[in-house]
């Protein structure tokens, strides 16, 4: 065995060129391969922090029909209770109730449907991140007036900027049309233009007084310590308020949640497409090899090499070259995927584009350690296969016929 | 003690929608010990009758007996074995493994049987020796000269203690230093081991060193003369 090991290995080099370009292919394939699935998958972890950040949050309470139409009686039942237990469980890091009203915001040069965010100012901010993204004025600092902080879109579509008017016009609990004139404090500016054009924020308390109940709450929003915790925590919750609805964020937003599984299916169907053209290759080298080599292939079949040995020498050259290949095409990945990790692809020249769905400008590759092995596991798979043909090629060949050929 | 046997064999060509009798009725013996060369013209079937008394190529009727064994009996596995531990080949193109040296080359044929290093490294050594190439172990077959090269493959051929060896033509490529160099190797393997060598050869300088000469045409026996 040792010797048809080193012939295999020796018939690798016999033609440095042909096997330097098969190699160079296949360390390019999975480079190419492994750096696109960690972009997209950079691309998808942080849609889903960046939607988790802003509006998801790891879990929502709401009363069962608020969702439906946003109706301003909808609110949470007993949520003194509710923030109680809340608050006193290990599993939140954080949480804030709010008050979410459907409401028309008009200035002198339009109007839009909104949803007005009452919030609770000091809490939020450790809790989400449109402070974060403030790109014009603060963050309810001024607390004289009746602030609001509202996104880039909708500023841009009502010509709003900082200190200017906004007039909100909604239904109270009464039936009554109510109108309340907020001052822009605010502009600001999260990776997802829609959801900018679709809500402002205000102090909770500027809202309350139009409610009768004067603990009206419609979400209640929880960041969990882990995001893994999110299910135990619905599960808790859900069993302790049986009368509220009590939702991860993969229940609220599945489409963000599927996307991560489908991610791994996407991983695997898209290296599969990469590793059948490569695979074409190594037939298409083996088979040259095979077919140069018909008359050396005959004397050694001549002289004693018995077939298994020859197609043990035919397989062991193309996993020889998968050998060489594959540990430097997942070091180059690796690299290249650890680097833009860090630092990040800025991709701000379509930031409009990817803003439209909800997706920051930079982004962070990103590939898990087990998709290495699953490629390596699938390369070494498609190499063994891709050797078969050649192989079988070379068992088919007379060796008296094949001594003669040219 | 006949080494091969033929017993009528013959062997049919499909070409063109005609049969072709390569060989026709060839029964004919060969001794131990014997240097035949076996000549006539091209298409006269010299080359499938070494590749069927050597078990590359099958009859299509009759048998080939090696020490009374019948080879055409064997499958396709069982031959590779046969012919890996009774013959030795020696072909036109030398046909060395490229990518292994003189040594190498040697030895394979030797770790193929199951031979021990200690017994391959002393055999290989002994052999490319005793063809003038023992300062050439290490050489891979492109550092070599076409004759060199020839010497390799006979010290190959002879590696695995073969009953006979066959060579077809195996002084077509070599200029008339290396032929006569090679012919002397293979008389004093014969005259010294008592190999038994057969050739197919065009060359009248192997014929003349022949101490048997058998003329082919059109797939039978023309002539068996023995030279004193």
């Amino acid at each position: 065995m040792g010797t048809i090991i080193k012939i295999a290995w020796r018939n690798v080099w016999r033609n440095k060129l042909r096997s330097l370009i098969v190699i160079t292919s296949m360390v390019l394939g999975l480079w190419s391969g492994l750096f696109t699935v960690a972009m997209s998958r950079g691309i998808n972890e942080q849609r889903v922090k960046s939607a988790i950040d802003t509006y998801l949050h790891h879990v929502q309470i709401h009363n069962p029909s608020f969702e439906y139409n946003l109706d301003i009686n909808s609110v949470v039942e007993d949520p003194t209770s509710v923030l109680e237990e809340i608050e006193s469980n290990s599993l939140v890091k954080a949480f804030s109730s709010r008050i979410i009203i459907s409401v028309m915001a008009s200035t002198a040069h339009g109007a839009e449907g909104v949803k007005i965010i009452g919030v609770e100012s000091e809490k939020e901010t450790s809790f989400s991140d449109i402070s974060q993204n403030i790109v014009k004025g603060n963050y309810f600092s001024n607390t004289k007036s009746k602030p609001v902080i509202i996104g880039q879109k909708l500023a841009d579509n009502l010509k709003l900027d900082i200190k200017k008017k906004l007039s909100v016009t909604f239904v109270d609990d009464n039936g009554d049309i109510q109108r309340i004139k907020f001052k822009v404090e605010g502009i600001f500016n999260t990776a997802n233009s829609i959801y900018d054009g679709g809500n402002i924020f205000v102090k909770k308390e500027d809202l309350i007084d139009f409610f009768k109940n004067k603990y009206a709450t419609h979400e209640i929003a929880i960041l969990c310590n882990n995001i893994d915790d999110s299910n135990i925590l619905k599960e808790n919750l859900a069993g302790l308020f049986p009368n509220n609805k009590v939702e991860t964020w993969k229940d609220i937003s599945p489409e963000l949640g599927s996307v991560q599984e489908i991610m791994v299916w996407f991983f695997l169907i898209f290296m599969s497409i990469i590793l059948l053209a490569l695979s074409f290759g190594i037939v298409n080298i083996m088979l040259m090899a095979v077919l140069e080599r018909k008359r050396e292939l005959g004397m050694l079949m001549s002289v004693g090499l018995n077939k298994t040995k020859v197609f043990l020498m035919i397989l062991f050259e193309t996993i020889f070259i998968s050998c060489i290949s594959l540990p430097l095409g997942i070091l180059l990945s690796y690299l290249m995927i650890s680097y833009y990790g860090q630092v990040g692809i800025d991709l701000s020249i379509v930031s409009k584009g990817l803003e439209a769905f909800g997706m920051k400008s930079m982004v962070f590759t990103d590939l898990p350690i087990d998709y290495y092995f699953r490629i390596t596991i699938l390369t070494l798979f498609v190499t063994l296969i891709s050797s078969l043909f050649p192989a079988r090629r070379a068992l088919k060949l007379d060796p008296a016929e094949a001594i003669r050929s040219l | 003690m006949n080494v091969i046997e033929t017993k009528n064999i013959s062997k049919l060509y499909k070409q063109a929608d005609q049969d072709i009798k390569a060989l026709n009725d060839v029964s004919i013996n060969f001794k131990k010990g014997e240097f035949t060369a076996i000549v006539g013209p091209s298409g006269s079937g010299k080359t499938t009758f070494l590749n069927t008394i050597g078990g590359l190529d099958s009859p299509s009727s009759g048998k080939v007996l090696i020490d009374n064994n019948d080879i055409t009996k064997l499958n396709s596995n069982q031959l590779i074995d046969f012919r890996l531990r009774n013959i030795g080949f020696v072909f036109q193109s030398y046909n060395l493994i490229p990518v292994l040296t003189a040594k190498e080359n040697v030895e394979f044929i030797m770790l193929m049987q199951g031979s021990s290093k200690s017994i391959r490294d002393k055999r290989s050594v002994e052999l490319l020796k005793s063809v003038g190439l023992d300062d050439q172990l290490n050489r891979r077959p492109n550092q070599l000269s076409g004759g060199q090269q020839q010497r390799v493959a006979v010290a190959r051929a002879l590696a695995s203690k073969p009953k006979f060896v066959l060579a077809d033509e195996p002084t077509a490529n070599l200029d008339s230093s290396s032929t006569a160099n090679l012919l002397d190797i293979m008389s004093r393997l014969n005259k010294v081991e008592n190999m038994t060598f057969i050739f197919s050869t065009h060359d009248q300088r192997v014929i003349d060193r022949a101490n048997r000469i058998i003329t082919l045409e059109d797939g039978k026996i023309l002539s068996d003369i023995t030279v004193k």
